[in-house]
């Protein structure tokens, strides 16, 4: 099999349209030193590659690029890991098509 | 704040939603609809495939009016190994129609319209609105919402909960539990836009004629899930979904199979040169019927994907949010023409109207399938097409081999790969979910 190149998730953001509610987060992940098997499989399960891996080991969350699927939510607010909402009315990803 | 009291509340503006406030504001009641997104449809996600027998239920005249893509007039089935496909295609001059069975939309654009029609018919519509909490009396009843708009509560007799798969609302008032990976599917999606005549070229069609490809096999790895390509006017919608649960277990990323999807050798031809202009995900309810919650209390219903009323083997999603978002009205305007107040006795006629409906008749149906695709994905969806796809090449490559020899090479490949028992095992559990 030949060699995948890597996709750019972040490209595939760029076609969309968003409103960004600067200072409100919708999505907060919770200050942890190890994170948990879940929190670690938010690294590749979300679509919008939110979750990242600081130099210190643990995973951040950035939300601007959220779609809101969910996925992050079903994964991990089960074990406490973060805490989930909708964005506030009008904001966050506007689908044009959808 | 609001002051004045609604007849009902509906919670959410997509497909079940819209068709619960429009049957509601139809019959004259007074009906509050809330939506989060920016306009209706701004943030749901579909393939999309709509049934037009739900839709004219709800307005007769849609086809004159709502945004459509194309008529369905073929369904192609493929199953996919890595550099193959094993394809079955039903295409009938009979879909050409006066009034076509299935359209492609695009939902963004569909919901407005069908939006429109909930106002039209004197519902209040208030976008930009994500409603926060659902508000109990000292009896525990539901009787309104808090939204983050506004500051108070905004009352009603009822609160339809149409909120879609997520269903935030109703989990954090206890009255379901949160969807569960193994009860979830995510797909992710593109649009990919290309002059209508190259559509048309590529796909063999004319005019507004339209065809849609479902798709499965190693192009999930194994997961259980699908892909699907659906011509629309002038874009392909593209996409490829996966039950969380296996994306959490095997690490697999949304993006790259979508990407690896896309470079198929069956894939690439259809939407090479076009331009994407959206990159969308979305959940889908998979649990079927096992997985339907609690469908009404005091002063609530539940309806669509919410209630994980979603026919995943058909494909059907919007058809059932619509159907219950609609039995659900009618079963409000039954109770309040009868004067009786929104208790769960009294709503728990909407449950039996639902019963005896297709909803849940077709959901009953394939009870078994669900998990049986769960804990077999690995036969269904990686090992099965890999093996069918050897199979037809033997059968159509000619090779001087004796047909015979062809025959017992195919069978052997199926008896190592499974076993006998495996097989046969495999066939019966499946045809038992099946029936
Ligand atoms: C990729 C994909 C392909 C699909 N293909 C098909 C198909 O071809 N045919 C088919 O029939 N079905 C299909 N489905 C399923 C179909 O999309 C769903 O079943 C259908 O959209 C469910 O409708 P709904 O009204 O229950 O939920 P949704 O359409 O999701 O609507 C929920 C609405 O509630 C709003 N909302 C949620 N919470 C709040 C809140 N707290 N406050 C205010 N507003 C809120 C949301 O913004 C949204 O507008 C597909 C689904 C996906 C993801
Ligand atoms: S909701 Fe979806 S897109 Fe947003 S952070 Fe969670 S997994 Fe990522």
């Amino acid at each position: 099999m030949n060699v995948e190149p890597p996709v750019r998730v972040e490209d595939k953001l760029y076609y969309n349209r968003y409103l960004v509610d600067i200072g409100h987060p919708h999505v907060k992940v919770r200050a942890h030193t190890t994170p948990s098997p879940q929190l670690l499989a938010l690294l590749k399960a979300c679509p919008a590659r939110c979750y990242e891996l600081n130099d210190d080991g643990q995973v951040e969350i950035t939300v601007d690029g959220c779609i809101e699927c969910g996925t992050c939510r079903v994964i991990a607010e089960p074990t406490g890991d973060i805490e989930w909402s909708h964005p506030r009315g009008g904001y966050g990803v506007l689908f044009k098509f959808g | 704040m609001i002051e004045e009291r609604f007849d009902a509340i509906v919670v959410g503006a997509g497909m079940a939603g819209n068709a619960a406030a429009l049957t509601m504001a139809k019959r004259g009641m007074k009906v509050l609809q809330l939506e989060r997104g920016e306009y209706p449809g701004s943030k749901n996600v579909q393939g999309a495939i709509l049934y037009a027998d739900m839709m004219e239920k709800l307005v007769p005249e849609f086809r004159e009016e709502a945004p459509l893509e194309r008529h369905l007039i073929e369904q192609r089935f493929w199953m996919m190994d890595d550099r193959s496909h094993v394809g079955m295609h039903y295409r009938s001059e009979d879909f050409n129609e006066e009034r076509p069975n299935r359209y492609t939309i695009i939902r963004a654009q569909f919901d407005k319209w069908f939006s429109s029609k909930v106002r039209e018919a004197g519902a209040t519509v208030l976008c930009e609105t994500t409603v926060t909490e659902l508000v109990r009396d000292e009896r525990e009843r539901i009787v309104g919402v808090r939204t983050d708009r506004r500051d108070g509560e905004i009352h009603a007799d009822v609160v339809v909960l149409a909120e879609g798969v997520n269903g935030l609302l109703g989990t954090r008032a206890g009255l379901r539990a949160r969807p569960r990976p193994d009860n979830v599917a995510l797909a992710v999606k593109e649009m990919h836009f290309l002059p209508r005549e190259t559509i048309e070229a590529r796909f063999n069609l004319k005019g507004d004629e339209g065809v849609v490809i479902e798709a499965a096999g190693t192009i999930s790895r194994g997961m259980t899930g699908m892909g699907f390509i659906y011509a629309n006017k002038e874009c392909i919608s593209l996409g490829i979904g996966c039950l969380v649960a296996d994306f959490q277990r095997t690490g697999q990323t949304p993006y790259g199979l979508l990407d690896q999807f896309k470079r198929h050798p069956s894939v690439a031809p259809l939407i090479a040169g076009s331009e994407v202009k959206e990159y969308s995900a979305h959940l889908i309810p998979e649990g079927g019927y096992k997985s339907i919650p609690q469908l009404y209390g005091e002063g609530w219903v539940v309806v669509g994907d919410a209630a994980q009323l979603n026919n995943a083997i058909h494909r059907e999603g919007s058809n059932l949010a619509m159907t219950s978002g609609r039995i659900a009205a009618e079963a409000i305007d039954l109770v309040k023409s009868r004067g009786e107040p929104m208790s769960a006795t009294n709503l728990a006629i909407y449950k039996k109207m639902l019963d005896d409906s297709f909803v849940i008749k077709d959901l009953k149906k394939y009870k078994d399938l669900p998990p049986l695709m769960h804990t077999h994905s690995q036969n269904f969806f990686l090992t099965y097409p890999q093996l069918i796809s050897k199979a037809m090449q033997n059968f159509v490559r000619v090779d001087g081999t004796p047909k015979a020899e062809k025959e017992k090479a195919t069978l052997k490949s199926f008896a190592k790969a499974r076993s006998w028992t495996g097989l046969f095992g495999d066939a019966y559990r499946f045809a038992r979910a099946w029936r």
